[in-house]
């Protein structure tokens, strides 16, 4: 087993996804079946090979920093489900 | 005439000369639609009223003899891209109702050259998938057979196109997305060279490996798109600042001086013979129009779906932790917690495989199995990146099948997630290492469903793909055919 019921329980609360029991058992199954695959990897020795996390050779990406207009309240706001005129409402952070 | 069977540059010359007007081809395109979206599925918004007040405008505009490249061409653009007076949904209930507050660059570009958008079409949720059966809304059908796949995740794009529903169409390629569904359906698809084209306002599914791209009739009117799309965009950081070539003036007749490499990994077991032959007999034609044929191998394309699916579901993990109930798509509000809110929003709203990929990606970047997973696909990515520079040192460009299989029936594959990803070996590697891909109708197989062929190149090299298309097209004669719908 490449992956436990316990793991995949943990992860998904790090992933703030809530899964049923019968969730948790089918992911615990599929992702055991990838994570096998993926496994094939360690056939390879990497020791001294560098990542690619990207395919450009781009570092900084500079522009000059001037002042523009940024998007109004009322259309950042219009998509938020709850919402007054002010700012994005969400359910009580500090009790 | 029917004016939908009309390619983007066919549309676009009777335009101009006032052979027809853009109100008449956009109702035509409307009454196609109408005659056979029953069918074909492709569409999650259609807007109608909107088109055709913008092909009036378009109108006046051709009558001032100024017209722009793209003046009164419909088009259809995929849900995962960002428009500001029509909803976006990435094909996931999470946004459903969602309308952003501003234009991708993309379709910025295409609104500033005149184009109409028809509507937002189908794709896998957040593009995560190979036949757009994970779509929330609406399934497309492959409009060479329906019941069978039109791919994906441009699923909803690649159907539109072929069945008459649109002049052209955008989508997004993260490992095949694009030319996948082209090909499936008989029609081009190119995933242009990572940075060529901008990525603001493409909703973020893997950003190290997504790229817009084009879907169209044939290669000249993917050549006249990639001209409009292509270009540096301050608003994303990834975007290179490069001078973009006239991509028209590569489609020219011949193949002399052109070294085309044939990978023997991509001709390995369970390809299909239908598919093998197909291409093989595409290679025939390349190599008779004068191309040098070049036996090379590309030796770590099998570990490109192993690589391909840590890396992707790794930044995917990352970037849809925005879709938090709180700023944009759905909330349960029931929830009486932050916490509660976060995870039942999110386990409402997406589907079981964008959950899956999620959890792929936050086990592959947690702490104790960063490196056996993320770090060592990153550095796998680094030797299947070296494979193809090495392989461009011998030759121009690279050729294969886009997909092991021709269409099949929807439903199969679909309770075996590993399976579904296997049928991707063939695109993966383009996204991985950066480099452009396109894929062209080359042929059928005996079940009639369309084959398509995959050509790569190095960086910023597309004119090689669109010259060698080109010459595909002219031989295969794929572009005169369109389905039995």
């Amino acid at each position: 087993m490449k992956i436990t019921k316990e793991e995949v329980e943990k992860v998904a609360a790090l992933a703030r996804l809530q899964l049923t029991e019968n969730e948790v058992e089918q992911m615990t199954r599929q992702l055991d079946t990838i994570l096998s695959y993926v496994a094939k990897l360690d056939e390879l020795n990497t020791d001294n090979i560098p990542v690619t996390t990207h395919t450009q050779p781009v570092t900084n990406a500079f522009r000059d920093d001037i002042v523009q207009e940024s998007l109004p309240k009322d259309k950042a706001l219009a998509n938020a489900p709850l919402a007054d005129e002010e700012a994005f409402t969400v359910p009580k952070i500090i009790t | 005439m029917e004016l939908h069977t009309l390619t983007l540059q066919q549309a676009k010359d009777k335009l101009i000369n006032r052979d027809i007007t853009s109100l008449a081809l956009t109702q035509s395109l409307l009454a196609r639609i109408d005659q056979v979206e029953s069918k074909v599925k492709a569409f999650i918004s259609l807007h109608k009223e909107q088109a055709l007040q913008a092909a009036q405008q378009a109108d006046e505009q051709l009558a001032k003899d100024n017209a722009k490249e793209l003046c009164g061409l419909p088009l259809a653009v995929k849900d995962v891209l960002c428009t500001a007076d029509m909803p976006t949904t990435c094909g996931s209930k999470i946004l459903e109702g969602f309308t952003p507050p501003y234009d991708a660059t993309v379709i910025r570009r295409l609104k500033d050259e005149g184009a109409i958008i028809l509507g937002k079409v189908a794709m896998d949720e957040f593009a995560m998938g190979s036949t757009s059966e994970s779509c929330a809304y609406t399934v497309p059908e492959n409009p060479w057979k329906p019941g069978y796949v039109a791919g994906g995740s441009s699923g909803g794009s690649a159907a539109a196109v072929a069945a008459g529903e649109c002049l052209a169409s955008l989508g997004s390629d993260t490992g095949g997305s694009i030319r996948q569904p082209a090909s499936l359906c008989g029609i081009v698809g190119m995933k242009p060279t990572y940075g060529r084209v901008s990525r603001y306002g493409l909703v973020a599914f893997a950003s190290s490996l997504d790229q817009v791209g084009p879907l169209t009739k044939d290669v000249t009117d993917c050549a006249l798109m990639m001209n409009i799309l292509s270009g540096h965009d301050l608003r994303d950081s990834t975007s290179i600042d490069r001078a973009v070539p006239d991509f028209s003036t590569a489609l020219v007749d011949g193949m002399k001086g052109m070294r085309v490499g044939i990978p023997e990994e991509y001709f390995g077991a369970g390809l299909d013979p239908d598919v093998d032959k197909v291409v093989r007999n595409g290679i025939d034609m390349l190599k008779d129009a004068g191309a040098e044929i070049v036996e090379l191998s590309l030796p770590h394309t099998e570990y490109c779906v192993a690589v391909y699916y840590l890396i992707a579901p790794a930044e995917a993990s990352s970037n849809l932790a925005r879709f938090d109930g709180v700023r944009y798509g759905y909330r349960d509000l029931e929830a009486e917690s932050l916490l509660d809110m976060y995870k039942q929003s999110r386990s409402q709203g997406f589907g079981d495989e964008v959950k899956r990929r999620i959890l792929i990606g936050t086990y592959a970047l947690s702490s104790g199995y960063y490196d056996a997973y993320y770090k060592k696909a990153s550095q796998v990515r680094t030797l299947i990146k070296d494979d193809f520079e090495k392989a461009f040192a011998s030759c121009d460009l690279v050729v294969s099948p886009v997909t092991p299989t021709p269409a099949w029936q929807i439903g199969k594959n679909s309770d075996d997630p590993l399976a579904m990803y296997l049928s991707d070996i063939l695109t993966l590697s383009a996204n991985l290492a950066g480099i452009p891909g396109i894929s062209v109708p080359c042929g059928f197989s005996a079940e009639g469903l369309p084959i398509g062929m995959q050509m790569q190149a190095a960086h910023f090299n597309e004119e090689v793909l669109f010259r060698a298309a080109w010459n595909i097209e002219q031989q295969a004669g794929i572009r005169k055919m369109s389905p039995p719908l």
